[in-house]
C-alpha cells in the first residue's frame, strides 16, 4: 500500500518548528521565537522559509518535514546551559510512558518510520527557561535568552538558505 | 478491591525503589516501591502532580473567556476541555438544550478529538510495546508476525490523526486550542466544501479504524495468558450513557456498574454529580482519590476510560463498532474485562466508532446552516461533563453577577483513574517484580501499565530535558545500592554502590 505523505502544497525549503504554551511561562520560548523571527525575515524570502509553532511536539508534525531541505526546531529548555544550546538531533524512538510529550529525535524517526527514508538535516534550539507556572508571564531571564537566541536564529537561516540555494 | 500494597505494615526497615523524574515540574508522576530484604513488594504507590492553579487560573476571569483558556491546561485533549466548559456555561446561560446546528458541530469537534487521540495513543505510544513485546520472548515470537502483516501501521495512525485534527480545524477554527464552541452554542458552521473535503477521507478512515481493532483483537487472541493477567484487577466502571443505554461520548447521564458488570448507579443526572462522587485527599499523593459517596472509599472506587466506556453502555449505536463490542464482551465470558491492557482493544474499538458517528454527522445537514447559538434564564453555575479520550471530564463553575467566574472544580480522568492506576501498578509489581531483582525490563513493565492509562500530565509544559526516569534502591539506612537512569531520549545507564563507573544498559 502506498500511502499519500506529500505534503499539501509546494513545501519551502526551511521549516522553522516552536513549540510550547503562551500560557505557562518561559514554555512560551519556542513559539515567542518563531513569531519573532518571522518578523525580523526579509520580506524576498517569505516563501523560503514556513513557520509553525504549536503547543506540543506531536507525530502528525512528521508531515511537515517532507519536502524540506533543512528544519530548525525551536524550544524551551531546563536542562541546557543558558542562554541557549544547539544540537543536532537524530532520528530515536521515544521511550515515553506518556502520550503527552514527543521529543525532535522521535519525530525524526517517525518520518523514517513514515517515509522509509533519512529525515531532512535537523538543529534544535534549545532555550534556557526557568519558570514554566501556569499563568505567569514569561521570566526576565527567559526574555534575554530570547534576544540571544533571535540572534542565532537568524544568522542560521540565512546561512541555510543561502547554502541551500546554491 | 482492597488497598493491599498501598501502605506497608513497617516501612522504617524497607528499601525504596523510586521511579521519579529528575525535574519536578507539574504534571509527572513517579512511581515508589518498597522492598523487604528478599525483595518482595511491600508497598507501591503512583504519584502524579496534577493541575496545581488550575482553577486559581480560571477564579476570577469572565465566563466566556474560559472555554478558550482552559485549552491551555492540555495540548492532547484541549478540545475535550473545551467541550465541556462549553457545556457547562450553557448551563449558566439557560441555554439547554442548544440548536441542532450547535450540538452537530460540536459532536462533530469531538468526536474528531477522539480519533485523533486513539490514534495517537495505540499506533506511536503503545504499539512499540505490544507488537514487539515487554519483555516477554513468547509474546514476541507471535507479536512480531502481527507487526509484519501490517508494515504501514505507523503511517496509519498519523494520517487517522491528521483527519481527527482536520476535524478539528474545521470546527473549531484551529488545530489546536480553536473557537468552535462558545457558551450557548457555537460560532461557526461547516461549509459544503468542508463537509466534500472530509467526506472524501472516509472510506479509508474507516478501513484504517477497522484494521486497528482487529490488530487489538488478534493481540489478545495470540497471547491470552499476558492479556488477561497482566495488571488485572477487578473494579467499578463509570461513565456518561445515553438515557437509552447506548455509548454517547459527548452527553449523557452517569452510569456505574460494580465488579461483576450489575448496574450499581444510573440516570445520574450530571448536574448533580456530587450526590454520587467525592473526592478524597491522601498525605501521601498531590492527587485526590475521587469514589462513590454511597460506597465509601474502599468499595466505591472505579475505573473510567475505553475499558469502561464499551461495558457499561448496554450497546454502541453504530453497526461496526457494536459488532467489535459484542465480541470484546465475549471475551470476558460472562464476567467484565478488567485486564489493564484491554484499554488498547477497547480504545480502538471506540476510535472506529468515532470514526462512523463522524460518517453520520457529515450527513447531517444541521452542519451546514441553522441557528448558531440559544439562550435562557441566567442560573448562576453549571456543569459540564463529557467523556474525553482518557475518561469521564467534568467542569463545574459558580459565575457571579458580575460575569466573572467566583468557583472551578475540574475533574479529569486522571483523577478518576488515581487509584485505579496504583491499582495497575501494584498489581504489576506483585506479579513481575516481587522476589526478583529489579532490572529496566521489569520496572517497564510498570510504564506498560500506566500506558495503558495513558494519564493526562497536567500537561501543555513540555521543555526540553523534562522526562528522564530516575530509579533508585535505597537500603533502610538510605544508601544507594544501585541506580538506574533512563534519559528523555531513552538512553539507558546504570551506577552501583555510588561508583562513578556507568554502565550502558
Amino acid at each position: 500500500m502506498n500511502l499519500p505523505m506529500q505534503p499539501a502544497h509546494q513545501a519551502a525549503p526551511l521549516l522553522v518548528l516552536g513549540w510550547g504554551n503562551l500560557s505557562r511561562g518561559d514554555d512560551a520560548l519556542g513559539p515567542a521565537c518563531v513569531a519573532a523571527l518571522q518578523a525580523r525575515l526579509p520580506a524576498h524570502l517569505n516563501e523560503q522559509v514556513e513557520f509553525l509553532d504549536d503547543y506540543q511536539l506531536q507525530i502528525e508534525h512528521a508531515l511537515d518535514l517532507v519536502g524540506r531541505q533543512a528544519v530548525l526546531f525551536i524550544d524551551a529548555s531546563l536542562s541546557c546551559a543558558a542562554p541557549f544550546e544547539v544540537q543536532n538531533p537524530q532520528p530515536r524512538r521515544d521511550t515515553s510512558y506518556s502520550s503527552h510529550a514527543l521529543s525532535p529525535e522521535a519525530l525524526l524517526q517517525v518520518f523514517s518510520d513514515v517515509q522509509g527514508q533519512d529525515p531532512p538535516p535537523a538543529t534544535l534550539l534549545a532555550i534556557r527557561g526557568e519558570a514554566f507556572e501556569l499563568g505567569q508571564p514569561m521570566s526576565a531571564a527567559a526574555q534575554a535568552h530570547l534576544e540571544a537566541a533571535l540572534d542565532w536564529a537568524l544568522a542560521w537561516v540565512m546561512t541555510t538558505l543561502t547554502s541551500s540555494l546554491t | 478491591m482492597s488497598f493491599a500494597l498501598e501502605t506497608a505494615a513497617h516501612p522504617e526497615g524497607l528499601r525504596r525503589v523510586a521511579i521519579d523524574p529528575v525535574s519536578r515540574v507539574e504534571g509527572h508522576g513517579k512511581v515508589t516501591l518498597l522492598l523487604d530484604e528478599h525483595n518482595h513488594v511491600q508497598q507501591a504507590r503512583l504519584h502524579i502532580v496534577e493541575f496545581r492553579g488550575f482553577e486559581k487560573f480560571i477564579e476570577g476571569r469572565p465566563y466566556w473567556e474560559v472555554p478558550v483558556m482552559v485549552q491551555r491546561l492540555c495540548g492532547i485533549c484541549p478540545v475535550s476541555h473545551h467541550l465541556a466548559a462549553s457545556k457547562a456555561f450553557d448551563r449558566v446561560l439557560g441555554a439547554t438544550p442548544i440548536s441542532a446546528s450547535a450540538e452537530a458541530v460540536r459532536r462533530l469537534m469531538h468526536y474528531g478529538q477522539m480519533l485523533q487521540s486513539h490514534a495517537l495513543h495505540f499506533f506511536h505510544l503503545s504499539s512499540p510495546d505490544l507488537l514487539f513485546g515487554f519483555d516477554s520472548p513468547v509474546a514476541q515470537r507471535n507479536i512480531v508476525g502481527v507487526a509484519q502483516a501490517h508494515p504501514e501501521i505507523a503511517k496509519k495512525g498519523i494520517l487517522l490523526r491528521k483527519f481527527g485534527q482536520e476535524i478539528i480545524r474545521i470546527t473549531a477554527g484551529k488545530r489546536v486550542h480553536g473557537t468552535g464552541a462558545v457558551p450557548g452554542g457555537v460560532n461557526k458552521l461547516v461549509s459544503a466544501e468542508e463537509r466534500d473535503s472530509l467526506k472524501r477521507e472516509l472510506p479509508q478512515m474507516l478501513a484504517w479504524a477497522q484494521d486497528a481493532v482487529d490488530i487489538a483483537k488478534q493481540l489478545h487472541a495470540q497471547n491470552p495468558a499476558l492479556y488477561n493477567r497482566f495488571g488485572s484487577f477487578r473494579s467499578n466502571l463509570l461513565s456518561i450513557v445515553r438515557a437509552d443505554g447506548a455509548m454517547d461520548l459527548y452527553n449523557g447521564v452517569l452510569r456505574v456498574r460494580d465488579e461483576a458488570g450489575h448496574i450499581l448507579v444510573d440516570g445520574v443526572d450530571d448536574q448533580k454529580y456530587l450526590d454520587l462522587i467525592e473526592e478524597e485527599v491522601r498525605p501521601w499523593s498531590y492527587m485526590k482519590f475521587p469514589h462513590l459517596r454511597s460506597l465509601g472509599r474502599e468499595l466505591g472506587w472505579y475505573r473510567v476510560g475505553p475499558l469502561a466506556r464499551v461495558q457499561n453502555c448496554d450497546f454502541i449505536p453504530s453497526e461496526r463498532a457494536e459488532i467489535e463490542r459484542q465480541a470484546f464482551v465475549d471475551w470476558g465470558k460472562g464476567e467484565p474485562v478488567h485486564a489493564t491492557l484491554a484499554y488498547h482493544w477497547a480504545r480502538m474499538i471506540e476510535m472506529l466508532h468515532a470514526v462512523e458517528v463522524i460518517a453520520e454527522l457529515l450527513d447531517d445537514p444541521a452542519l451546514l446552516s441553522g441557528d448558531l447559538l440559544t439562550s435562557g434564564q441566567r442560573q448562576r453555575s453549571g456543569v459540564g461533563i463529557i467523556e474525553a479520550p482518557r475518561g469521564t471530564l467534568i467542569h463545574d463553575y459558580d459565575v457571579g453577577d458580575n460575569d466573572l467566574v467566583t468557583r472551578c472544580n475540574l475533574i479529569v480522568s486522571t483523577t478518576h483513574n488515581n487509584q485505579a492506576m496504583n491499582e495497575a501498578v501494584r498489581s504489576v509489581a506483585r506479579d513481575y517484580l516481587d522476589g526478583h531483582e529489579l532490572t529496566e525490563g521489569l520496572l517497564n513493565h510498570i510504564e506498560v501499565a500506566i500506558r495503558a492509562y495513558d494519564p493526562c500530565l497536567s500537561c501543555a509544559t513540555h521543555a526540553l530535558g523534562q522526562m528522564p526516569l530516575d530509579v533508585t534502591l535505597l537500603a533502610a539506612d538510605g544508601t544507594v545500592l544501585d541506580r538506574v537512569q533512563k534519559s528523555a531520549l531513552g538512553g539507558v545507564s546504570r551506577s552501583i554502590n555510588h561508583s562513578s563507573d556507568e554502565i550502558s544498559l
